[in-house]
């Protein structure tokens, strides 16, 4: 085996591995510090027992200070109509995601509406026409150009007069360094407020698990923007791993609330933080067993 | 975390080194220990910084920067170098095939950027040297793909081969390859669906279409975004269908973007066109030098 004792080379593959995961260089480097430190403190030879201890870092780093592991449920079981607003950058599952969000909803018993909010994409609203016929819930959509602030406004008169329990709202996709897009989501978010004091009521950020670093960059500023309550980490059936979500919650508190596993209608899951930080590490352990058993 | 303070901290770094008389190994570890960090937190492949660093350091303690009389402006001069040098050159150019049309195809995961891609190649393919692409609509997954590259079409005023949702891919390839022929389009693109490098059923569709229109350049779509799993993707889109070139997108947003230094480094394809914004005339030709320059924070 590679590794029959936690020795150097040991916390050298780790850092490699979580460095892999996007967990982020610094985070990881002071990760490596403490576990190495704890292990020596507690005595740790045998490698099946520091990875207990890796994930117990791991957990504690996504948790932070705040060591209240609440349920990282959505906001949304109220009487009363719900308003959720998705935002992030291009491409990374927003539409997606509500499609998968509105069937989940729906099966659960519940009124959902969708709102078109991207009026900008080509074949924007098209493709949550498309979700909102294969899930079977209603659209409310203006055409391609108009101003997406309209189209929330209504689709919340129509959410409200329809007596719907939650309104799923989509946005065009944008990057955050674009100040005059930003500003209007930020405006799209005044209206819902408006509209509806207590609204919204989630305001989900999308992340692509395939980004690095610069997830940090999209957090801090859609935070800035829209308060972001919880972040959905889609394309996790992929290769990549999306350890910068660590970083983010510790340093912004944004919790992972929904992960997406795949193109269909069914692969949105409730996030884990345990399963997922163990995720991050499963190749070295799995590697390590592997020689083992030879 | 943050970028900020790296940028910061390399500037450091350099120019404390920049002003020396004389450079010791001690300074260049001082100074490869930043870079990898620099490069780290730009999402550059854990390998490939491994690699670059030992590189750097060779040459960095090495004759040509300890006998220089600036020592320490050499040693940044080194890593710069190395950096676009990995790059390599600006390689904006287009296969031309001997027998028109020349066929294009798009590849990549999903959301990277094909669908509009192909909308602005098509219009650079016209405005700058005067051809007349025909699009084809050959996702047939994604819900309104289709009306996406149909919109992208009409916009552009440049015809789109789309044969609805129940086509096969390979078909709706060859079916336009031979109207493209009839209405002597000189380019076909084809936009594919996004998909898993891991997908083997849809990357074995790739490969399907490859064998059946013998593209003349297979353009893997990237994220500028993406973290370190760009060299897994770039590899396996690599080693299944043979990539000819890359295509950056969204290299209009504040990302570093080690993901170009990483593929490059994986593939050896050059990255020749840079994606700059959401609409169909924001696309550049990839410039090596500046790349290294963003990468590094400088
Ligand atoms: N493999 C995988 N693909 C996904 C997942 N979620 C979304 N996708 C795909 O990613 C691509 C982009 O998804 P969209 O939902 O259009 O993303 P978006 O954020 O709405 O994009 P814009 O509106 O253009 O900014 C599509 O091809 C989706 O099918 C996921 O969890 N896994
Ligand atoms: N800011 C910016 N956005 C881009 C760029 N290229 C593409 N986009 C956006 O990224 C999102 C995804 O682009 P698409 O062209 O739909 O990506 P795709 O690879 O075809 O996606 P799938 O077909 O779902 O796999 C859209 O919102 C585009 O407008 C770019 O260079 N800059
Ligand atoms: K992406
Ligand atoms: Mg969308
Ligand atoms: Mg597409």
């Amino acid at each position: 085996a590679r590794y029959r004792t936690v020795d150097e080379d040991f916390f050298e593959d780790l850092e490699e591995i979580l460095i892999s995961a996007d967990v982020g260089v610094t985070t990881v480097m002071e990760m490596i510090d403490e576990l190495e430190m704890e292990v020596k403190r507690r005595n740790i030879k045998d490698t099946r027992q520091v990875r207990e201890v890796i994930s117990e870092k791991l957990v504690e780093i996504y948790y932070g200070d705040d060591d209240s592991e609440e349920m990282e449920e959505l906001n949304i079981n109220h009487d009363g109509l719900s308003i959720v607003l998705f935002v992030g950058v291009n491409g990374v599952g927003k539409t997606t995601t509500i499609g998968k969000l509105a069937h989940q909803l729906k099966s659960e018993g519940k009124n959902v509406m969708l709102a078109a909010g991207d009026t900008f994409r080509a074949g924007a609203i098209e493709q949550l026409d498309a979700w909102g016929e294969r899930v079977g819930v209603n659209v409310v959509k203006h055409s391609a150009g108009s101003d997406p602030a309209a189209v929330i406004f209504d689709a919340i008169q129509a959410a409200k007069s329809r007596n719907a329990d939650v309104l799923l709202c989509d946005t065009a996709g944008r990057l955050q360094n674009k100040v005059n897009l930003m500003n209007e989501l930020a405006k799209v978010k005044r209206v819902i407020e408006r509209e509806v004091p207590t609204a919204p009521h989630e305001v989900l950020l999308v992340l692509d698990a395939t980004t690095g670093q610069n997830a940090m960059s999209q957090a801090k500023t859609f935070s800035e923007a829209t308060a972001v309550s919880g972040i959905v980490l889609t394309k996790l059936d992929g290769t990549a791993k999306g350890g910068i979500v660590l970083a983010i919650r510790n340093e912004l508190e944004i919790p992972v609330k929904l992960v997406g596993l795949g193109e269909k209608v069914t692969d949105l899951q409730q996030f884990d933080a345990h399963a997922f930080v163990y995720g991050l590490f499963a190749d070295m352990v799995e590697a390590h067993d592997e020689e083992k058993e030879q | 975390m943050a970028f900020e303070g790296l940028a910061d901290r390399l500037q450091n770094t350099i120019q404390r080194i920049k002003g020396k008389g004389k450079v010791t190994e001690q300074d260049v570890k001082e100074m490869t220990r930043e870079v990898r960090l620099a490069l780290l937190e730009a999402d550059v492949n854990f390998k490939v910084v491994k690699d670059f660093v030992k590189r750097v350091k060779e040459r960095a303690i090495g004759q040509e920067v300890m006998e220089s009389l600036t020592p320490g402006q050499q040693v940044i001069k080194v890593v710069k170098e190395e950096l676009t040098d990995l790059m390599g050159g600006d390689e904006s150019k287009i296969a031309v095939a001997k027998r028109p049309p020349t066929v294009i195809m798009m590849v990549g995961l999903q959301g990277a950027g094909k669908t509009t891609t192909t909308g602005k190649l098509a219009n650079h393919l016209r405005k700058k040297h005067n051809r007349k692409p025909l699009l084809v609509a050959a996702d047939v997954y994604r819900p309104a793909a289709i009306n996406q590259l149909q919109t992208l079409g009409k916009q552009l005023d440049l015809p789109v081969y789309a044969k609805g949702t129940d086509a096969d891919p390979v078909d709706i390839a060859n079916e336009a390859i031979a109207e493209a022929k009839e209405n002597h389009n000189d380019y076909v693109i084809i936009d594919t669906a996004g998909r898993l490098h891991v997908d083997s059923d849809l990357m074995g569709e790739l490969q399907q279409i490859k064998e059946n229109v013998q593209p003349d350049e297979i353009f893997l779509v990237v994220d500028a975004m993406t973290g370190q799993d760009a060299v897994n993707v770039a590899e396996s889109f690599d080693e299944q269908l043979e990539v000819s070139g890359v295509v950056l997108t969204k290299l209009d947003g504040d990302t570093r973007g080690g993901a170009a230094l990483s593929i490059k480094a994986v593939t050896g394809k050059p990255i020749k066109f840079a994606g700059m914004g959401e609409k169909l005339d924001q696309l550049e030709a990839f410039h090596p030098e500046r790349m290294a320059s963003r990468i590094l924070g400088m």
